[in-house]
């Protein structure tokens, strides 16, 4: 096309009058929101699928597939597959939550830092930059939340019968726990997402991500793990400790179901400080990130 | 035209005809010592077209980076629409559009809502933000592509969604990095259309560019940069007759070629400056009368026979190998 067949409606150039920082970031971090909400509502279909699969296969397996054949996991007997049941459901929302958090915001941050460089245009958005990595984090907790309500029903109907996970809901804990879980498991999609190089991020699934979840507690109480012992020094249940996902399954047992679990006052300021940690951690990758 | 709107439209704050100021701006990245920008003192124009010529590296980006927030300067300040950009850089955004060397269009969302959520990230509403996003694809010549994802557009498609997302909140300064880089010709010229149309509405625009023809056919104003310093500045028909020379003539011939480019400069009247490039000898000549005949003379009285000749004003290219002895495009 050339020059001359540009039609062009004359607009004159007004400069808009100039907002208080406060204001001009508020109004950032809500269309930011709405954009990801937008996106949501696009591809509500692949959410929702990415977002079942894992939990719905491993009910499958383990609540389906092993009772039927014999291979039962957590004693033999429709009590004791019961008893695992239970156990498995809560770490199901828990790993959900943490995937959640990951997708969300390590997946879509390494997208935007390495390939397509849209991040350049995002912190161009007139509010300091720590905003649009919170708003990040705000995203996929949000995101986590609508997970974990997805979840918990899929994962409490997958069973073979005679297997029956025992859920009992304790509001007030649900209501706060997922949702500090589910900013706790965003930031460190942050801090995941700002350290590794676009590149290395099958490293970070291989090195962070596996040995999280399988040490996180999604299968097994944290309660239980006193009996691994060296002498009468607990290892295993010690050295879990440095996993945030511990924590986030203890809290989605706590939330569910009446079987033993940390105590509360330790998940609460553990996960708190997890938070702040993972945060301040991440925005200050962030920062160095895009910032030269 | 300009001058009426730029008087009555532009708001009260604004009204200062100085819309960008540097003071010895200065970047120094972590891990080296090397000035990438030095102690820089630019006064950009409300209403300019205000082009950074320069080779890679000689820190035209770095300048740009840190008038739009994101480089910080080792120490200087600068002020952009007011704003200090330093010491508040949120506020600075407010006034800033940037285009970038990259496409950074919003992979997840359509053409159309590219513009409209860049609408309500500066904080407009919903209705004049989807007002404005249609009139801006009106305009760009993309309102058939509306409802189409970014990733059908082609390079020249994608810049000029970027230029019209860029201009959505009205900025005081149009940043331009590199704008045509990557584009083919045609895509040039209509975005050099563009941006001049944009220029006659008023619009601010400060560019960085290693074309030469894209800083004389669009700036007012040019500053050539090197080594992180400006080494001149002033519009191109000013910088051209700055170097003294009225005429630039290319001679191929058989022969050492730099035994030839010697011998010319010594033996030519007005050569004020001769090398080996790649088409034979260039001469920078002051004073062109008769000129040829001059050249050709000298070339057979040196026993070199002239294949072919050129001659050619002067340009940018040659203030910059004037002032740096070597070429913008190395």
């Amino acid at each position: 096309m050339a020059s001359a067949e540009i039609v062009y409606e004359h607009s004159p150039i007004v400069v808009g009058p100039r907002r208080s920082a406060y204001a001009a970031s508020r109004a950032a971090l809500a269309a930011l929101l709405l954009r990801d909400v937008t996106v949501l509502r696009k591809d509500l279909g692949v959410f929702v699928l990415r977002t079942v699969i894992q939990p719905f296969l491993l009910c499958f397996v383990f609540l389906f597939i092993f009772p039927k054949i014999g291979q039962s996991v957590g004693g033999a007997g429709a009590a004791a597959e019961s008893a695992f049941a239970t156990v498995l459901v809560a770490g199901v929302v828990g790993i959900s939550i943490m995937f959640q958090g990951v997708q969300s915001v390590a997946l879509q941050m390494a997208t935007e830092f390495g390939f397509t460089r849209e991040i350049e245009d995002r912190v161009q958005a007139p509010c300091p930059i720590w905003l649009v990595a919170f708003e990040k984090v705000l995203s996929g907790a949000i995101q986590g939340v609508i997970s974990a309500a997805i979840v918990l029903p899929i994962a409490s109907f997958v069973h073979a019968s005679g297997v029956e996970a025992h859920l009992t809901l304790h509001w007030l804990i649900m209501l706060t726990m997922v949702p500090l879980a589910c900013i706790a498991m965003a930031s460190l999609g942050l801090i995941l997402g700002t350290s590794f190089e676009p590149r290395n991020i099958g490293m970070m699934f291989g090195f962070i991500i596996l040995p999280i979840t399988f040490l996180g507690g999604t299968y097994y109480q944290w309660t239980r793990l006193a009996t691994v012992q060296i002498g009468s020094f607990h290892w295993l249940q010690t050295l879990v400790l440095i996993n945030p996902l511990i924590y986030v399954n203890e809290g989605m047992r706590a939330s569910f179901t009446n079987v033993p679990h940390m105590h509360l006052y330790v998940i609460y300021p553990v996960l708190i400080a997890f938070c702040v940690g993972f945060l301040s951690l991440g925005l200050r990758n962030f920062r160095r990130r895009v910032l030269s | 035209m300009l001058g009426e709107m730029t008087s009555s439209t532009i708001a009260p704050d604004h009204v200062a005809t100085t819309v960008i100021r540097t003071e010895n701006l200065t970047k120094i990245y972590a891990g080296g010592d090397l000035k990438a920008v030095d102690e820089l003192n630019l006064t950009v124009a409300t209403g300019e077209i205000f082009g950074l010529l320069g080779p890679n590296g000689a820190g035209k980006t770095t300048t740009a980076g840190m008038l739009t927030t994101r480089v910080i300067p080792t120490s200087g300040s600068a002020v952009v629409a007011g704003v200090d950009v330093v010491m508040h850089p949120a506020i600075a955004k407010q006034f800033i559009g940037v285009v970038s060397q990259t496409n950074t269009l919003d992979r997840q969302l359509t053409v159309w809502e590219n513009l409209y959520f860049h609408g309500r990230l500066f904080g407009m509403s919903s209705p004049s933000s989807r007002e404005t996003a249609d009139r801006l694809l009106e305009q760009f010549q993309l309102s058939k592509w509306a409802k189409a994802s970014v990733y059908a557009l082609s390079g020249g498609m994608a810049q000029r969604l970027m230029v019209a997302r860029s201009i959505f909140h009205s900025p005081a300064v149009l940043f331009m990095d590199e704008p045509t880089a990557g584009l083919d010709p045609q895509s040039r010229l209509a975005l050099w259309g563009i941006l001049q149309q944009l220029n006659e509405d008023g619009q601010t625009i400060l560019l960085t560019t290693h074309y030469m023809e894209e800083a004389e056919q669009l700036c007012d104003r040019v500053a050539i940069m090197d080594h992180g310093k400006i080494l001149a500045l002033d519009t191109p028909e000013n910088l051209k007759h700055s170097v003294g020379v009225d005429t630039v003539v290319t001679i191929k011939s058989s022969g050492d070629q730099s035994l030839l480019a010697a011998t010319l400069e010594k033996n030519v009247e007005g050569v004020t400056k001769s090398r080996v490039i790649d088409a034979g000898i260039e001469l920078h000549v002051r004073g062109a009368e008769r000129l040829l005949a001059r050249v050709i003379a000298a070339c057979e009285a040196g026993g070199f026979e002239v294949a072919d000749i050129s001659v050619a004003e002067p340009s940018l290219e040659t203030v910059f190998i004037n002032l740096t002895g070597k070429e913008l495009r190395d």
